[in-house]
């Protein structure tokens, strides 16, 4: 009797997230999709972004998630190696580097947009720009990031390490052909993650890459990503909502595509044929 | 150093000598002691190990011999709180000096490991890997010395037309084989097996087995097995450990035939007629 019982708490709970991500689609899809066109995605905005489209936007959030990717990724697994196979478990500084990342992973998203405005936009003197937005975002995906990975990382066969020593592997042979691979699909687990809050997130851009809607020349140009215009259509312009769900829409299809490309990419890795040593 | 002809009585246990003196020292080891986190674990092992002949290692669980055999390659210097000390010496060269490269002993002797444990790569690939990174540059020698080691180990036939698909998808017993043949893939002289057959079914066991008993003559193996009945069939030598306070101690070594028939300490003889273990 229990274990029915146990069984359909199982099932409700599971239901229940089905139904609430169900709906939030739905909600998003069926408000959204009236507002959504070929010129919406290509063309300026007009009137606050309440008529036009929301190319700069689209363009700006492009350039920021790049510039996300270009340092989260070789830190994070340059990162996630040292911790896992280069420094013993019990060595102090990569205790430390764990507690730290640990911390880092829970610093609520504003605290790092003033983080990174004071360090990446007035310190560095990027200013307002989409650099010191994709670095500040940088920053909040590499603990998900290292952490994610590390965890795939260790869990792998052991005796792998201890082969390639009896084999006269280098370390670098193993890393780059066995275990990198082989953690693959964690690290594109984590990237997701990262990616994903990266991609929604709109307090931290706001003090860092800032919120013009004109389309950006450089990397150096302050810029307003997915996120943030939402948010501003949603709560200071009047008559936006339109626009808001349709760039709602934009965005969950966007991240949607990204996790597609992520496990795409993983699985090629995987197989052993994107990297080739 | 050639065998000698009676058997004397070493510190705890009985070493045979040999009748004859067809007999060559391939690998011989003296004095050794391993500890684990300075607390001994083997204490005072001093065996050979002829060429070309199969010598089987047994004793109940935890009495050092898996430890044993890693020392033997120095895998155990993987372990930081292991600790090795004695003499071992292959062909009259100690292996446990520093000038004794990991890259020169891997090339001596290979190793193969309870769980058959193939890289997450392909099949051919498993292969590859080690000839590159031992500085066999020509593709097609590679590819040639690849196809005779997987004929030497009898998968050519079942793999051939799949080389290029993961070894993972493999058969446990095909796996197991392809791991030998990774271990051959180098020319070894020497072959540590730890309990090789222990994780496959009753027939791989069988073809493993068989194919170990094919080696005889030109690889000098080393293996640890806890079935008393293979230990019988493939041993040409044999050695007994037993646990004495904690610390693992060999007790008897001499011709697997003298071993199991007219074992001279009560130990063996109980342990090998399953009275004890």
């Amino acid at each position: 009797m229990s274990e029915r019982l146990f069984e359909m708490i199982i099932w409700f709970v599971a239901a229940l997230s089905f139904v609430l991500i169900g709906t939030l689609i739905f909600d998003i899809g069926r408000l959204g999709t009236s507002g959504l066109s070929f010129d919406f995605l290509t063309q300026l905005p007009v009137n606050s972004g309440r008529a036009g489209g929301i190319l700069p936007i689209l363009t700006s959030t492009l350039i920021v998630l790049c510039i996300t990717l270009t340092f989260t990724v070789p830190l994070g697994i340059a990162c996630s190696l040292w911790l896992s196979e280069f420094v013993e478990r019990k060595n102090a500084a990569a205790q430390l580097a764990k507690i730290g990342l640990d911390a880092l992973a829970g610093v609520p998203s504003i605290v790092m947009g003033l983080f990174g405005h004071v360090f990446f936009s007035q310190f560095l003197g990027f200013g307002f720009s989409l650099l010191s937005g994709g670095l500040t975002l940088s920053c909040m995906a590499l603990p998900i990031f290292i952490k994610t990975t590390v965890e795939g990382l260790t869990a792998l066969d052991s005796d792998w390490r201890r082969q390639a020593a009896a084999l006269g592997l280098s370390k670098t042979t193993l890393v780059w052909n066995v275990l990198l691979p082989a953690s693959s699909p964690a690290i594109a687990a984590g990237l997701i993650l990262a990616l994903g809050r990266a991609t929604a997130e709109s307090a931290a851009l706001i003090f860092t890459s800032g919120y013009v809607d004109r389309m950006p020349e450089s990397v150096f140009d302050s810029g307003r990503v997915l996120s943030v215009h939402i948010y501003d259509l949603a709560m200071n312009v009047t008559g936006g909502d339109k626009a808001a769900y349709a760039t709602a829409l934009t965005l969950t299809a966007l991240i949607l595509l990204i996790n597609v490309f992520v496990i795409w990419v993983s699985e090629k890795w995987l197989k052993g044929g994107a990297l080739n040593l | 150093m050639n065998a000698l002809e009676t058997s004397v009585l070493t510190d705890g246990g009985f070493t045979h000598l040999y009748e004859s003196r067809e007999h060559l020292t391939h690998l011989s080891v003296r004095s050794l002691k391993i500890t684990y986190q300075k607390k001994a674990v083997l204490d005072d092992v001093s065996m050979d190990f002829f060429r070309g002949c199969i010598t089987t290692l047994i004793g109940p669980s935890g009495c050092g011999k898996s430890s044993f055999l890693s020392a033997l390659n120095r895998l155990s210097n993987l372990t930081p709180t292991c600790g090795v000390t004695g003499e071992i010496e292959l062909d009259g060269k100690n292996i446990l000096a520093d000038k004794f490269s990991q890259r020169e002993l891997s090339q001596k002797i290979g190793m193969v490991f309870q769980k058959p444990n193939p890289f997450p790569l392909t099949i051919h690939r498993n292969l590859d890997l080690p000839l590159k990174e031992h500085g066999m540059s020509c593709r097609e020698r590679r590819n040639q010395k690849i196809e005779a080691v997987l004929r030497e180990v009898g998968l050519w036939e079942e793999v051939h037309d799949r080389l290029h698909t993961p070894a993972l998808h493999l058969s446990g017993g095909q796996q197991q084989r392809l791991c030998i043949a990774r271990a051959l893939v180098l020319e070894p002289e020497v072959l540590l097996m730890d309990e090789p057959c222990s994780a496959l079914d009753p027939i791989s066991s069988r073809v493993v087995e068989e194919l170990i008993r094919s080696l005889r003559g030109r690889l000098t193996v080393i293996i640890v097995t806890h079935n008393l009945a293979q230990a019988r069939r493939i041993g040409d030598f044999s050695a007994f450990f037993w646990t004495h306070e904690r610390v693992g101690r060999l007790i008897e070594f001499g011709p697997t035939k003298v071993i199991f028939d007219s074992p001279l300490h009560e130990l063996t003889k109980a342990y090998v007629t399953g009275i004890s273990g």
